[in-house]
């Protein structure tokens, strides 16, 4: 059952021009009338339906009544009202700790992060406060209800702070959820299932995607679950794992590696803790060979636990070392973008080198 | 407090009252000093201002717009001593900032400049009002906004261009762009994106500096935004405990991005807020009144630790180039700043009244400032962009040998210089 995507070019001078991204072959998710909306309209479809559903649901972050910068809260403001949904001063540290707070007392507090390179003064209220609030009190607190919405990653001139991808820092934290979606219609269905799951959730929205991204999306409420990846292509030669935009960038890879014989499976990991490991185990049990590329900087980086944990349970099936291609180990820089992301021919190096190893 | 007015005004005053030089031969006197003292492209930018008994001129005494209020402490006089070839120097010094900021403007709509970009157009005088109370030993650390204080601690216009369009003459080698201009020889601790980050660490420079004991301060700029940032307080705190000689400069324009300040401070009185420091409020657009307080804060300082400057200003531009400015606030309000209040014009009036130059003589300025923008503007376009192998350097110490890793891990590799 195939969804319809669009596909829109983005011109622009450097060579990560186009990304597009595909849909699932799975049968999960039954896009019956869906209407074809970008990235920033499927989350705003989210929060609308999660505030409506919840009346114990609150929005708030910097800039977030009018709209936010992105578009994601629009409208929420004049439907819900002030007192649901607010804009907060610039302290990232007092919306997060102010976020726990609230989710304590049974509430589901949606706080946004206006960028994840801002995350960091919020760090020790996310690691310290949230993550073990239920385990330190024996089950008697808890913050589930707290979810943190953050667009992430390279936006082509984002530079230093504005392209960050720091997911890899909250997956070292037990306790805490971390998804990221790769297109409109998981987006919607992913941020739902945060949104209503009783742990605390940090869920990163690609930024370049907001408006790059548009897909027909159901507009009744669904959710996606988490903890499940999803293998969105078939293949018998390698197995490729990804998560948010960089999807689009492997897929492209794919399709290029089919060109020339190679037959990839496509993984979206979608959860990054807990992650998936079955699946990508089986995955990496029928091709013997594993890649992973993400934006972060590949030490450290979210792959590296991904690459350990597959040595760990397939060694005598790997048939070559892990791949891992990754951003590179350097602060994300602001000319040299295009040398720093793991491009599609960066990828494609790789697929040939472990296929051929 | 006023929580029902959606945005009051911020104070503005006629145009100060003047004393009147005598003769015009003073004037013509002055006019000639400030043409032989006109910089050509390539030396230091700004004019200093020549102190009054050195160079015969008698001192003009200006009244400040408003007089300043304090708290917890007795506000400096509001009559402030300049000369005419100061108040030329601030004429031009200012015209050449706005010149230069409204250059990069269209630099960035024709994608020059990518990225980010913060315009400080408006708040010319806190720049220039700042560095004439002040050396270049004292340090300045600010946010963002900060291609004009670049200029002011004598950056170069090419260098300003080049690091926008990331070129590698630029102040950064191309590696920072416009949120990271520095400059070390004459104490500009930058240019930092992440708000409020900046406080710290320029409590941290005044620390050194007290060891020092050169009889130096340091200035953190910080906007009405950051001002309610936590780690502000923390530095606060510190820098009083230890008595550091850190002067906190909060530059409200009033808006943090698209927010009015009433809208994120409970008390949007920032000269207050450091309840237990004392603090300073200033006309913002009063370059005479930026020099008189940052003077009387630096004295301050060196005495008795830190206080709070906070400068009443105002920016034409919205936030960065991708906001259009005018969908928080009203025209009319940009348009009635600019008519009452905008620091160019005020020194304009002043030189015009005092006979200091006459009006052809401050056109011919500001052609000239429009010459040398434009100049530096083609000079930096042939300025060729970085090496790639920049990307891997200065990310650690030269020699610590760290690796990093190419396209596919096995057979690119470059070695950390």
């Amino acid at each position: 059952m195939a969804t319809a995507m669009a596909l829109r070019l983005f011109g622009r001078r450097t060579s990560i021009a186009a990304r597009g991204f595909s849909s699932s072959c799975e049968t999960e998710k039954a896009a019956k009338d869906g209407k074809p909306i970008n990235l920033f309209s499927a989350i705003n479809q989210a929060l609308h339906i999660a505030l409506d559903t919840d009346p114990r649901a609150y929005v708030f972050g910097e800039d977030v009544r009018f709209g936010g910068v992105f578009r994601c809260t629009t409208g929420l403001a004049d439907r819900f009202g002030r007192s649901r949904v607010f804009n907060t001063p610039l302290c990232e540290q007092g919306i997060v700790g102010f976020a726990i707070g609230l989710a304590a007392m049974g509430n589901r507090a949606i706080a946004e992060i206006q960028f994840a390179d801002y995350i960091y003064p919020a760090f020790d209220q996310i690691v310290n406060e949230a993550a073990k609030f239920r385990y330190r009190s024996g089950n008697e607190f808890n913050c589930g209800g707290l979810t943190i919405r953050t667009p992430y990653g390279a936006v082509g001139h984002g530079g230093h702070y504005h392209s960050q991808s720091p997911e890899s820092f909250f997956c070292h934290v037990p306790g805490l959820k971390v998804v990221i979606p790769r297109s409109p219609q998981q987006a919607k269905g992913l941020l739902l299932s945060c949104i209503r799951d009783p742990n605390p959730s940090i869920f990163f929205e690609p930024k370049w995607l907001y408006r790059l991204a548009v897909e027909e999306v159901p507009e009744h409420d669904y959710m996606l679950p988490l903890s499940e990846a999803e293998v969105i292509r078939q293949g018998s030669d390698i197995t490729l794992v990804g998560w948010g935009a960089q999807l689009s960038v492997l897929e492209q890879a794919c399709v290029e590696a089919a060109k020339e014989g190679i037959s990839c499976e496509l993984i979206d990991l979608r959860t990054l803790i807990p992650w998936d490991k079955e699946t990508v185990e089986a995955s990496v049990r029928k091709t013997g060979k594993l890649l992973i590329s993400h934006e972060a900087p590949v030490t450290g980086g979210f792959g590296a636990e991904i690459s350990a944990s597959i040595a760990e349970s397939c060694f005598l099936r790997l048939e070559a070392p892990v791949a891992r291609i990754c951003g590179l180990d350097t602060p994300f820089p602001l000319v040299y973008e295009q040398f720093y992301m793991p491009t599609k021919n960066k990828i494609l190096d790789a697929i040939k080198a472990t296929v051929n190893y | 407090m006023c929580r029902e007015k959606p945005f009051h005004l911020p104070f503005f005053a006629p145009s100060s009252q003047i004393l009147r030089l005598p003769s015009s031969s003073m004037a013509a006197a002055a006019r000639r000093l400030s043409a032989a003292s006109l910089p050509l492209r390539h030396h230091h930018l700004l004019l200093r201002p020549f102190a009054s008994s050195a160079s015969g001129q008698p001192p003009i005494a200006v009244e400040t717009s408003v007089p300043f209020t304090g708290h917890k402490i007795e506000p400096p006089s509001r009559l402030v001593d300049t000369t005419p070839s100061e108040l030329l120097s601030f004429f031009r010094d200012m015209t050449l900032m706005r010149r230069m900021e409204i250059a990069a403007d269209s630099l960035y709509k024709s994608k020059l400049i990518r990225g980010f970009c913060h315009l400080y157009d408006g708040q010319e005088a806190v720049a220039i009002g700042l560095e004439a109370a002040i050396t270049k030993k004292d340090a300045i650390i600010t946010a963002y906004r900060d291609h004009c204080i670049f200029l002011a601690r004598g950056g170069s216009l090419v260098e300003s261009y080049a690091e926008l369009m990331g070129r590698r003459s630029g102040c950064s080698k191309g590696k920072g762009g416009s949120m990271h201009f520095y400059k070390k020889d004459s104490g500009f601790f930058g240019g930092h994106g992440i708000v409020g980050a900046q406080v710290p660490l320029g409590c941290g420079l005044a620390f050194a500096q007290k060891y020092t004991k050169e009889g130096t301060v340091s200035f953190a700029l910080y906007g009405d935004g950051a001002a309610n940032q936590g780690q502000l307080f923390e530095a606060l705190n510190i820098s009083a405990l230890w008595d550091l000689p850190v002067i906190l400069v909060c530059e409200n324009n009033h808006y943090g991005m698209g927010t009015a300040e009433w809208r994120a401070a409970k008390s949007p009185a920032y000269y207050k807020r450091g309840d237990y420091v004392p603090g300073l409020k200033v006309d913002g657009m009063d370059v005479l009144a930026v020099k008189q307080a940052c003077k009387f804060a630096k004295e301050y300082a060196l005495q008795n630790g830190p206080i709070i400057l906070e400068m009443d200003t105002y920016r034409y531009h919205g936030h960065s180039m991708s906001d259009p400015g005018s969908t928080y606030r009203t025209r009319d309000e940009i348009t009635g700043v600019r008519q009452e209040r905008d620091p160019i014009e005020r020194i304009r009036k002043l030189i015009l009244s005092n006979e200091v130059a006459t009006a052809s003589d401050l056109k011919d300025i500001e052609k000239e400032v429009r010459k040398e923008v434009d100049d530096a503007i083609a000079q930096a376009k042939e300025i060729p962009m970085p090496d790639p192998s920049e990307l891997f350097t200065n990310v650690y110490v030269k020699g610590f040998g760290a690796e990093v890793f190419g396209a596919d891990r096995k057979e690119v590799k470059a070695v950390l210089p």
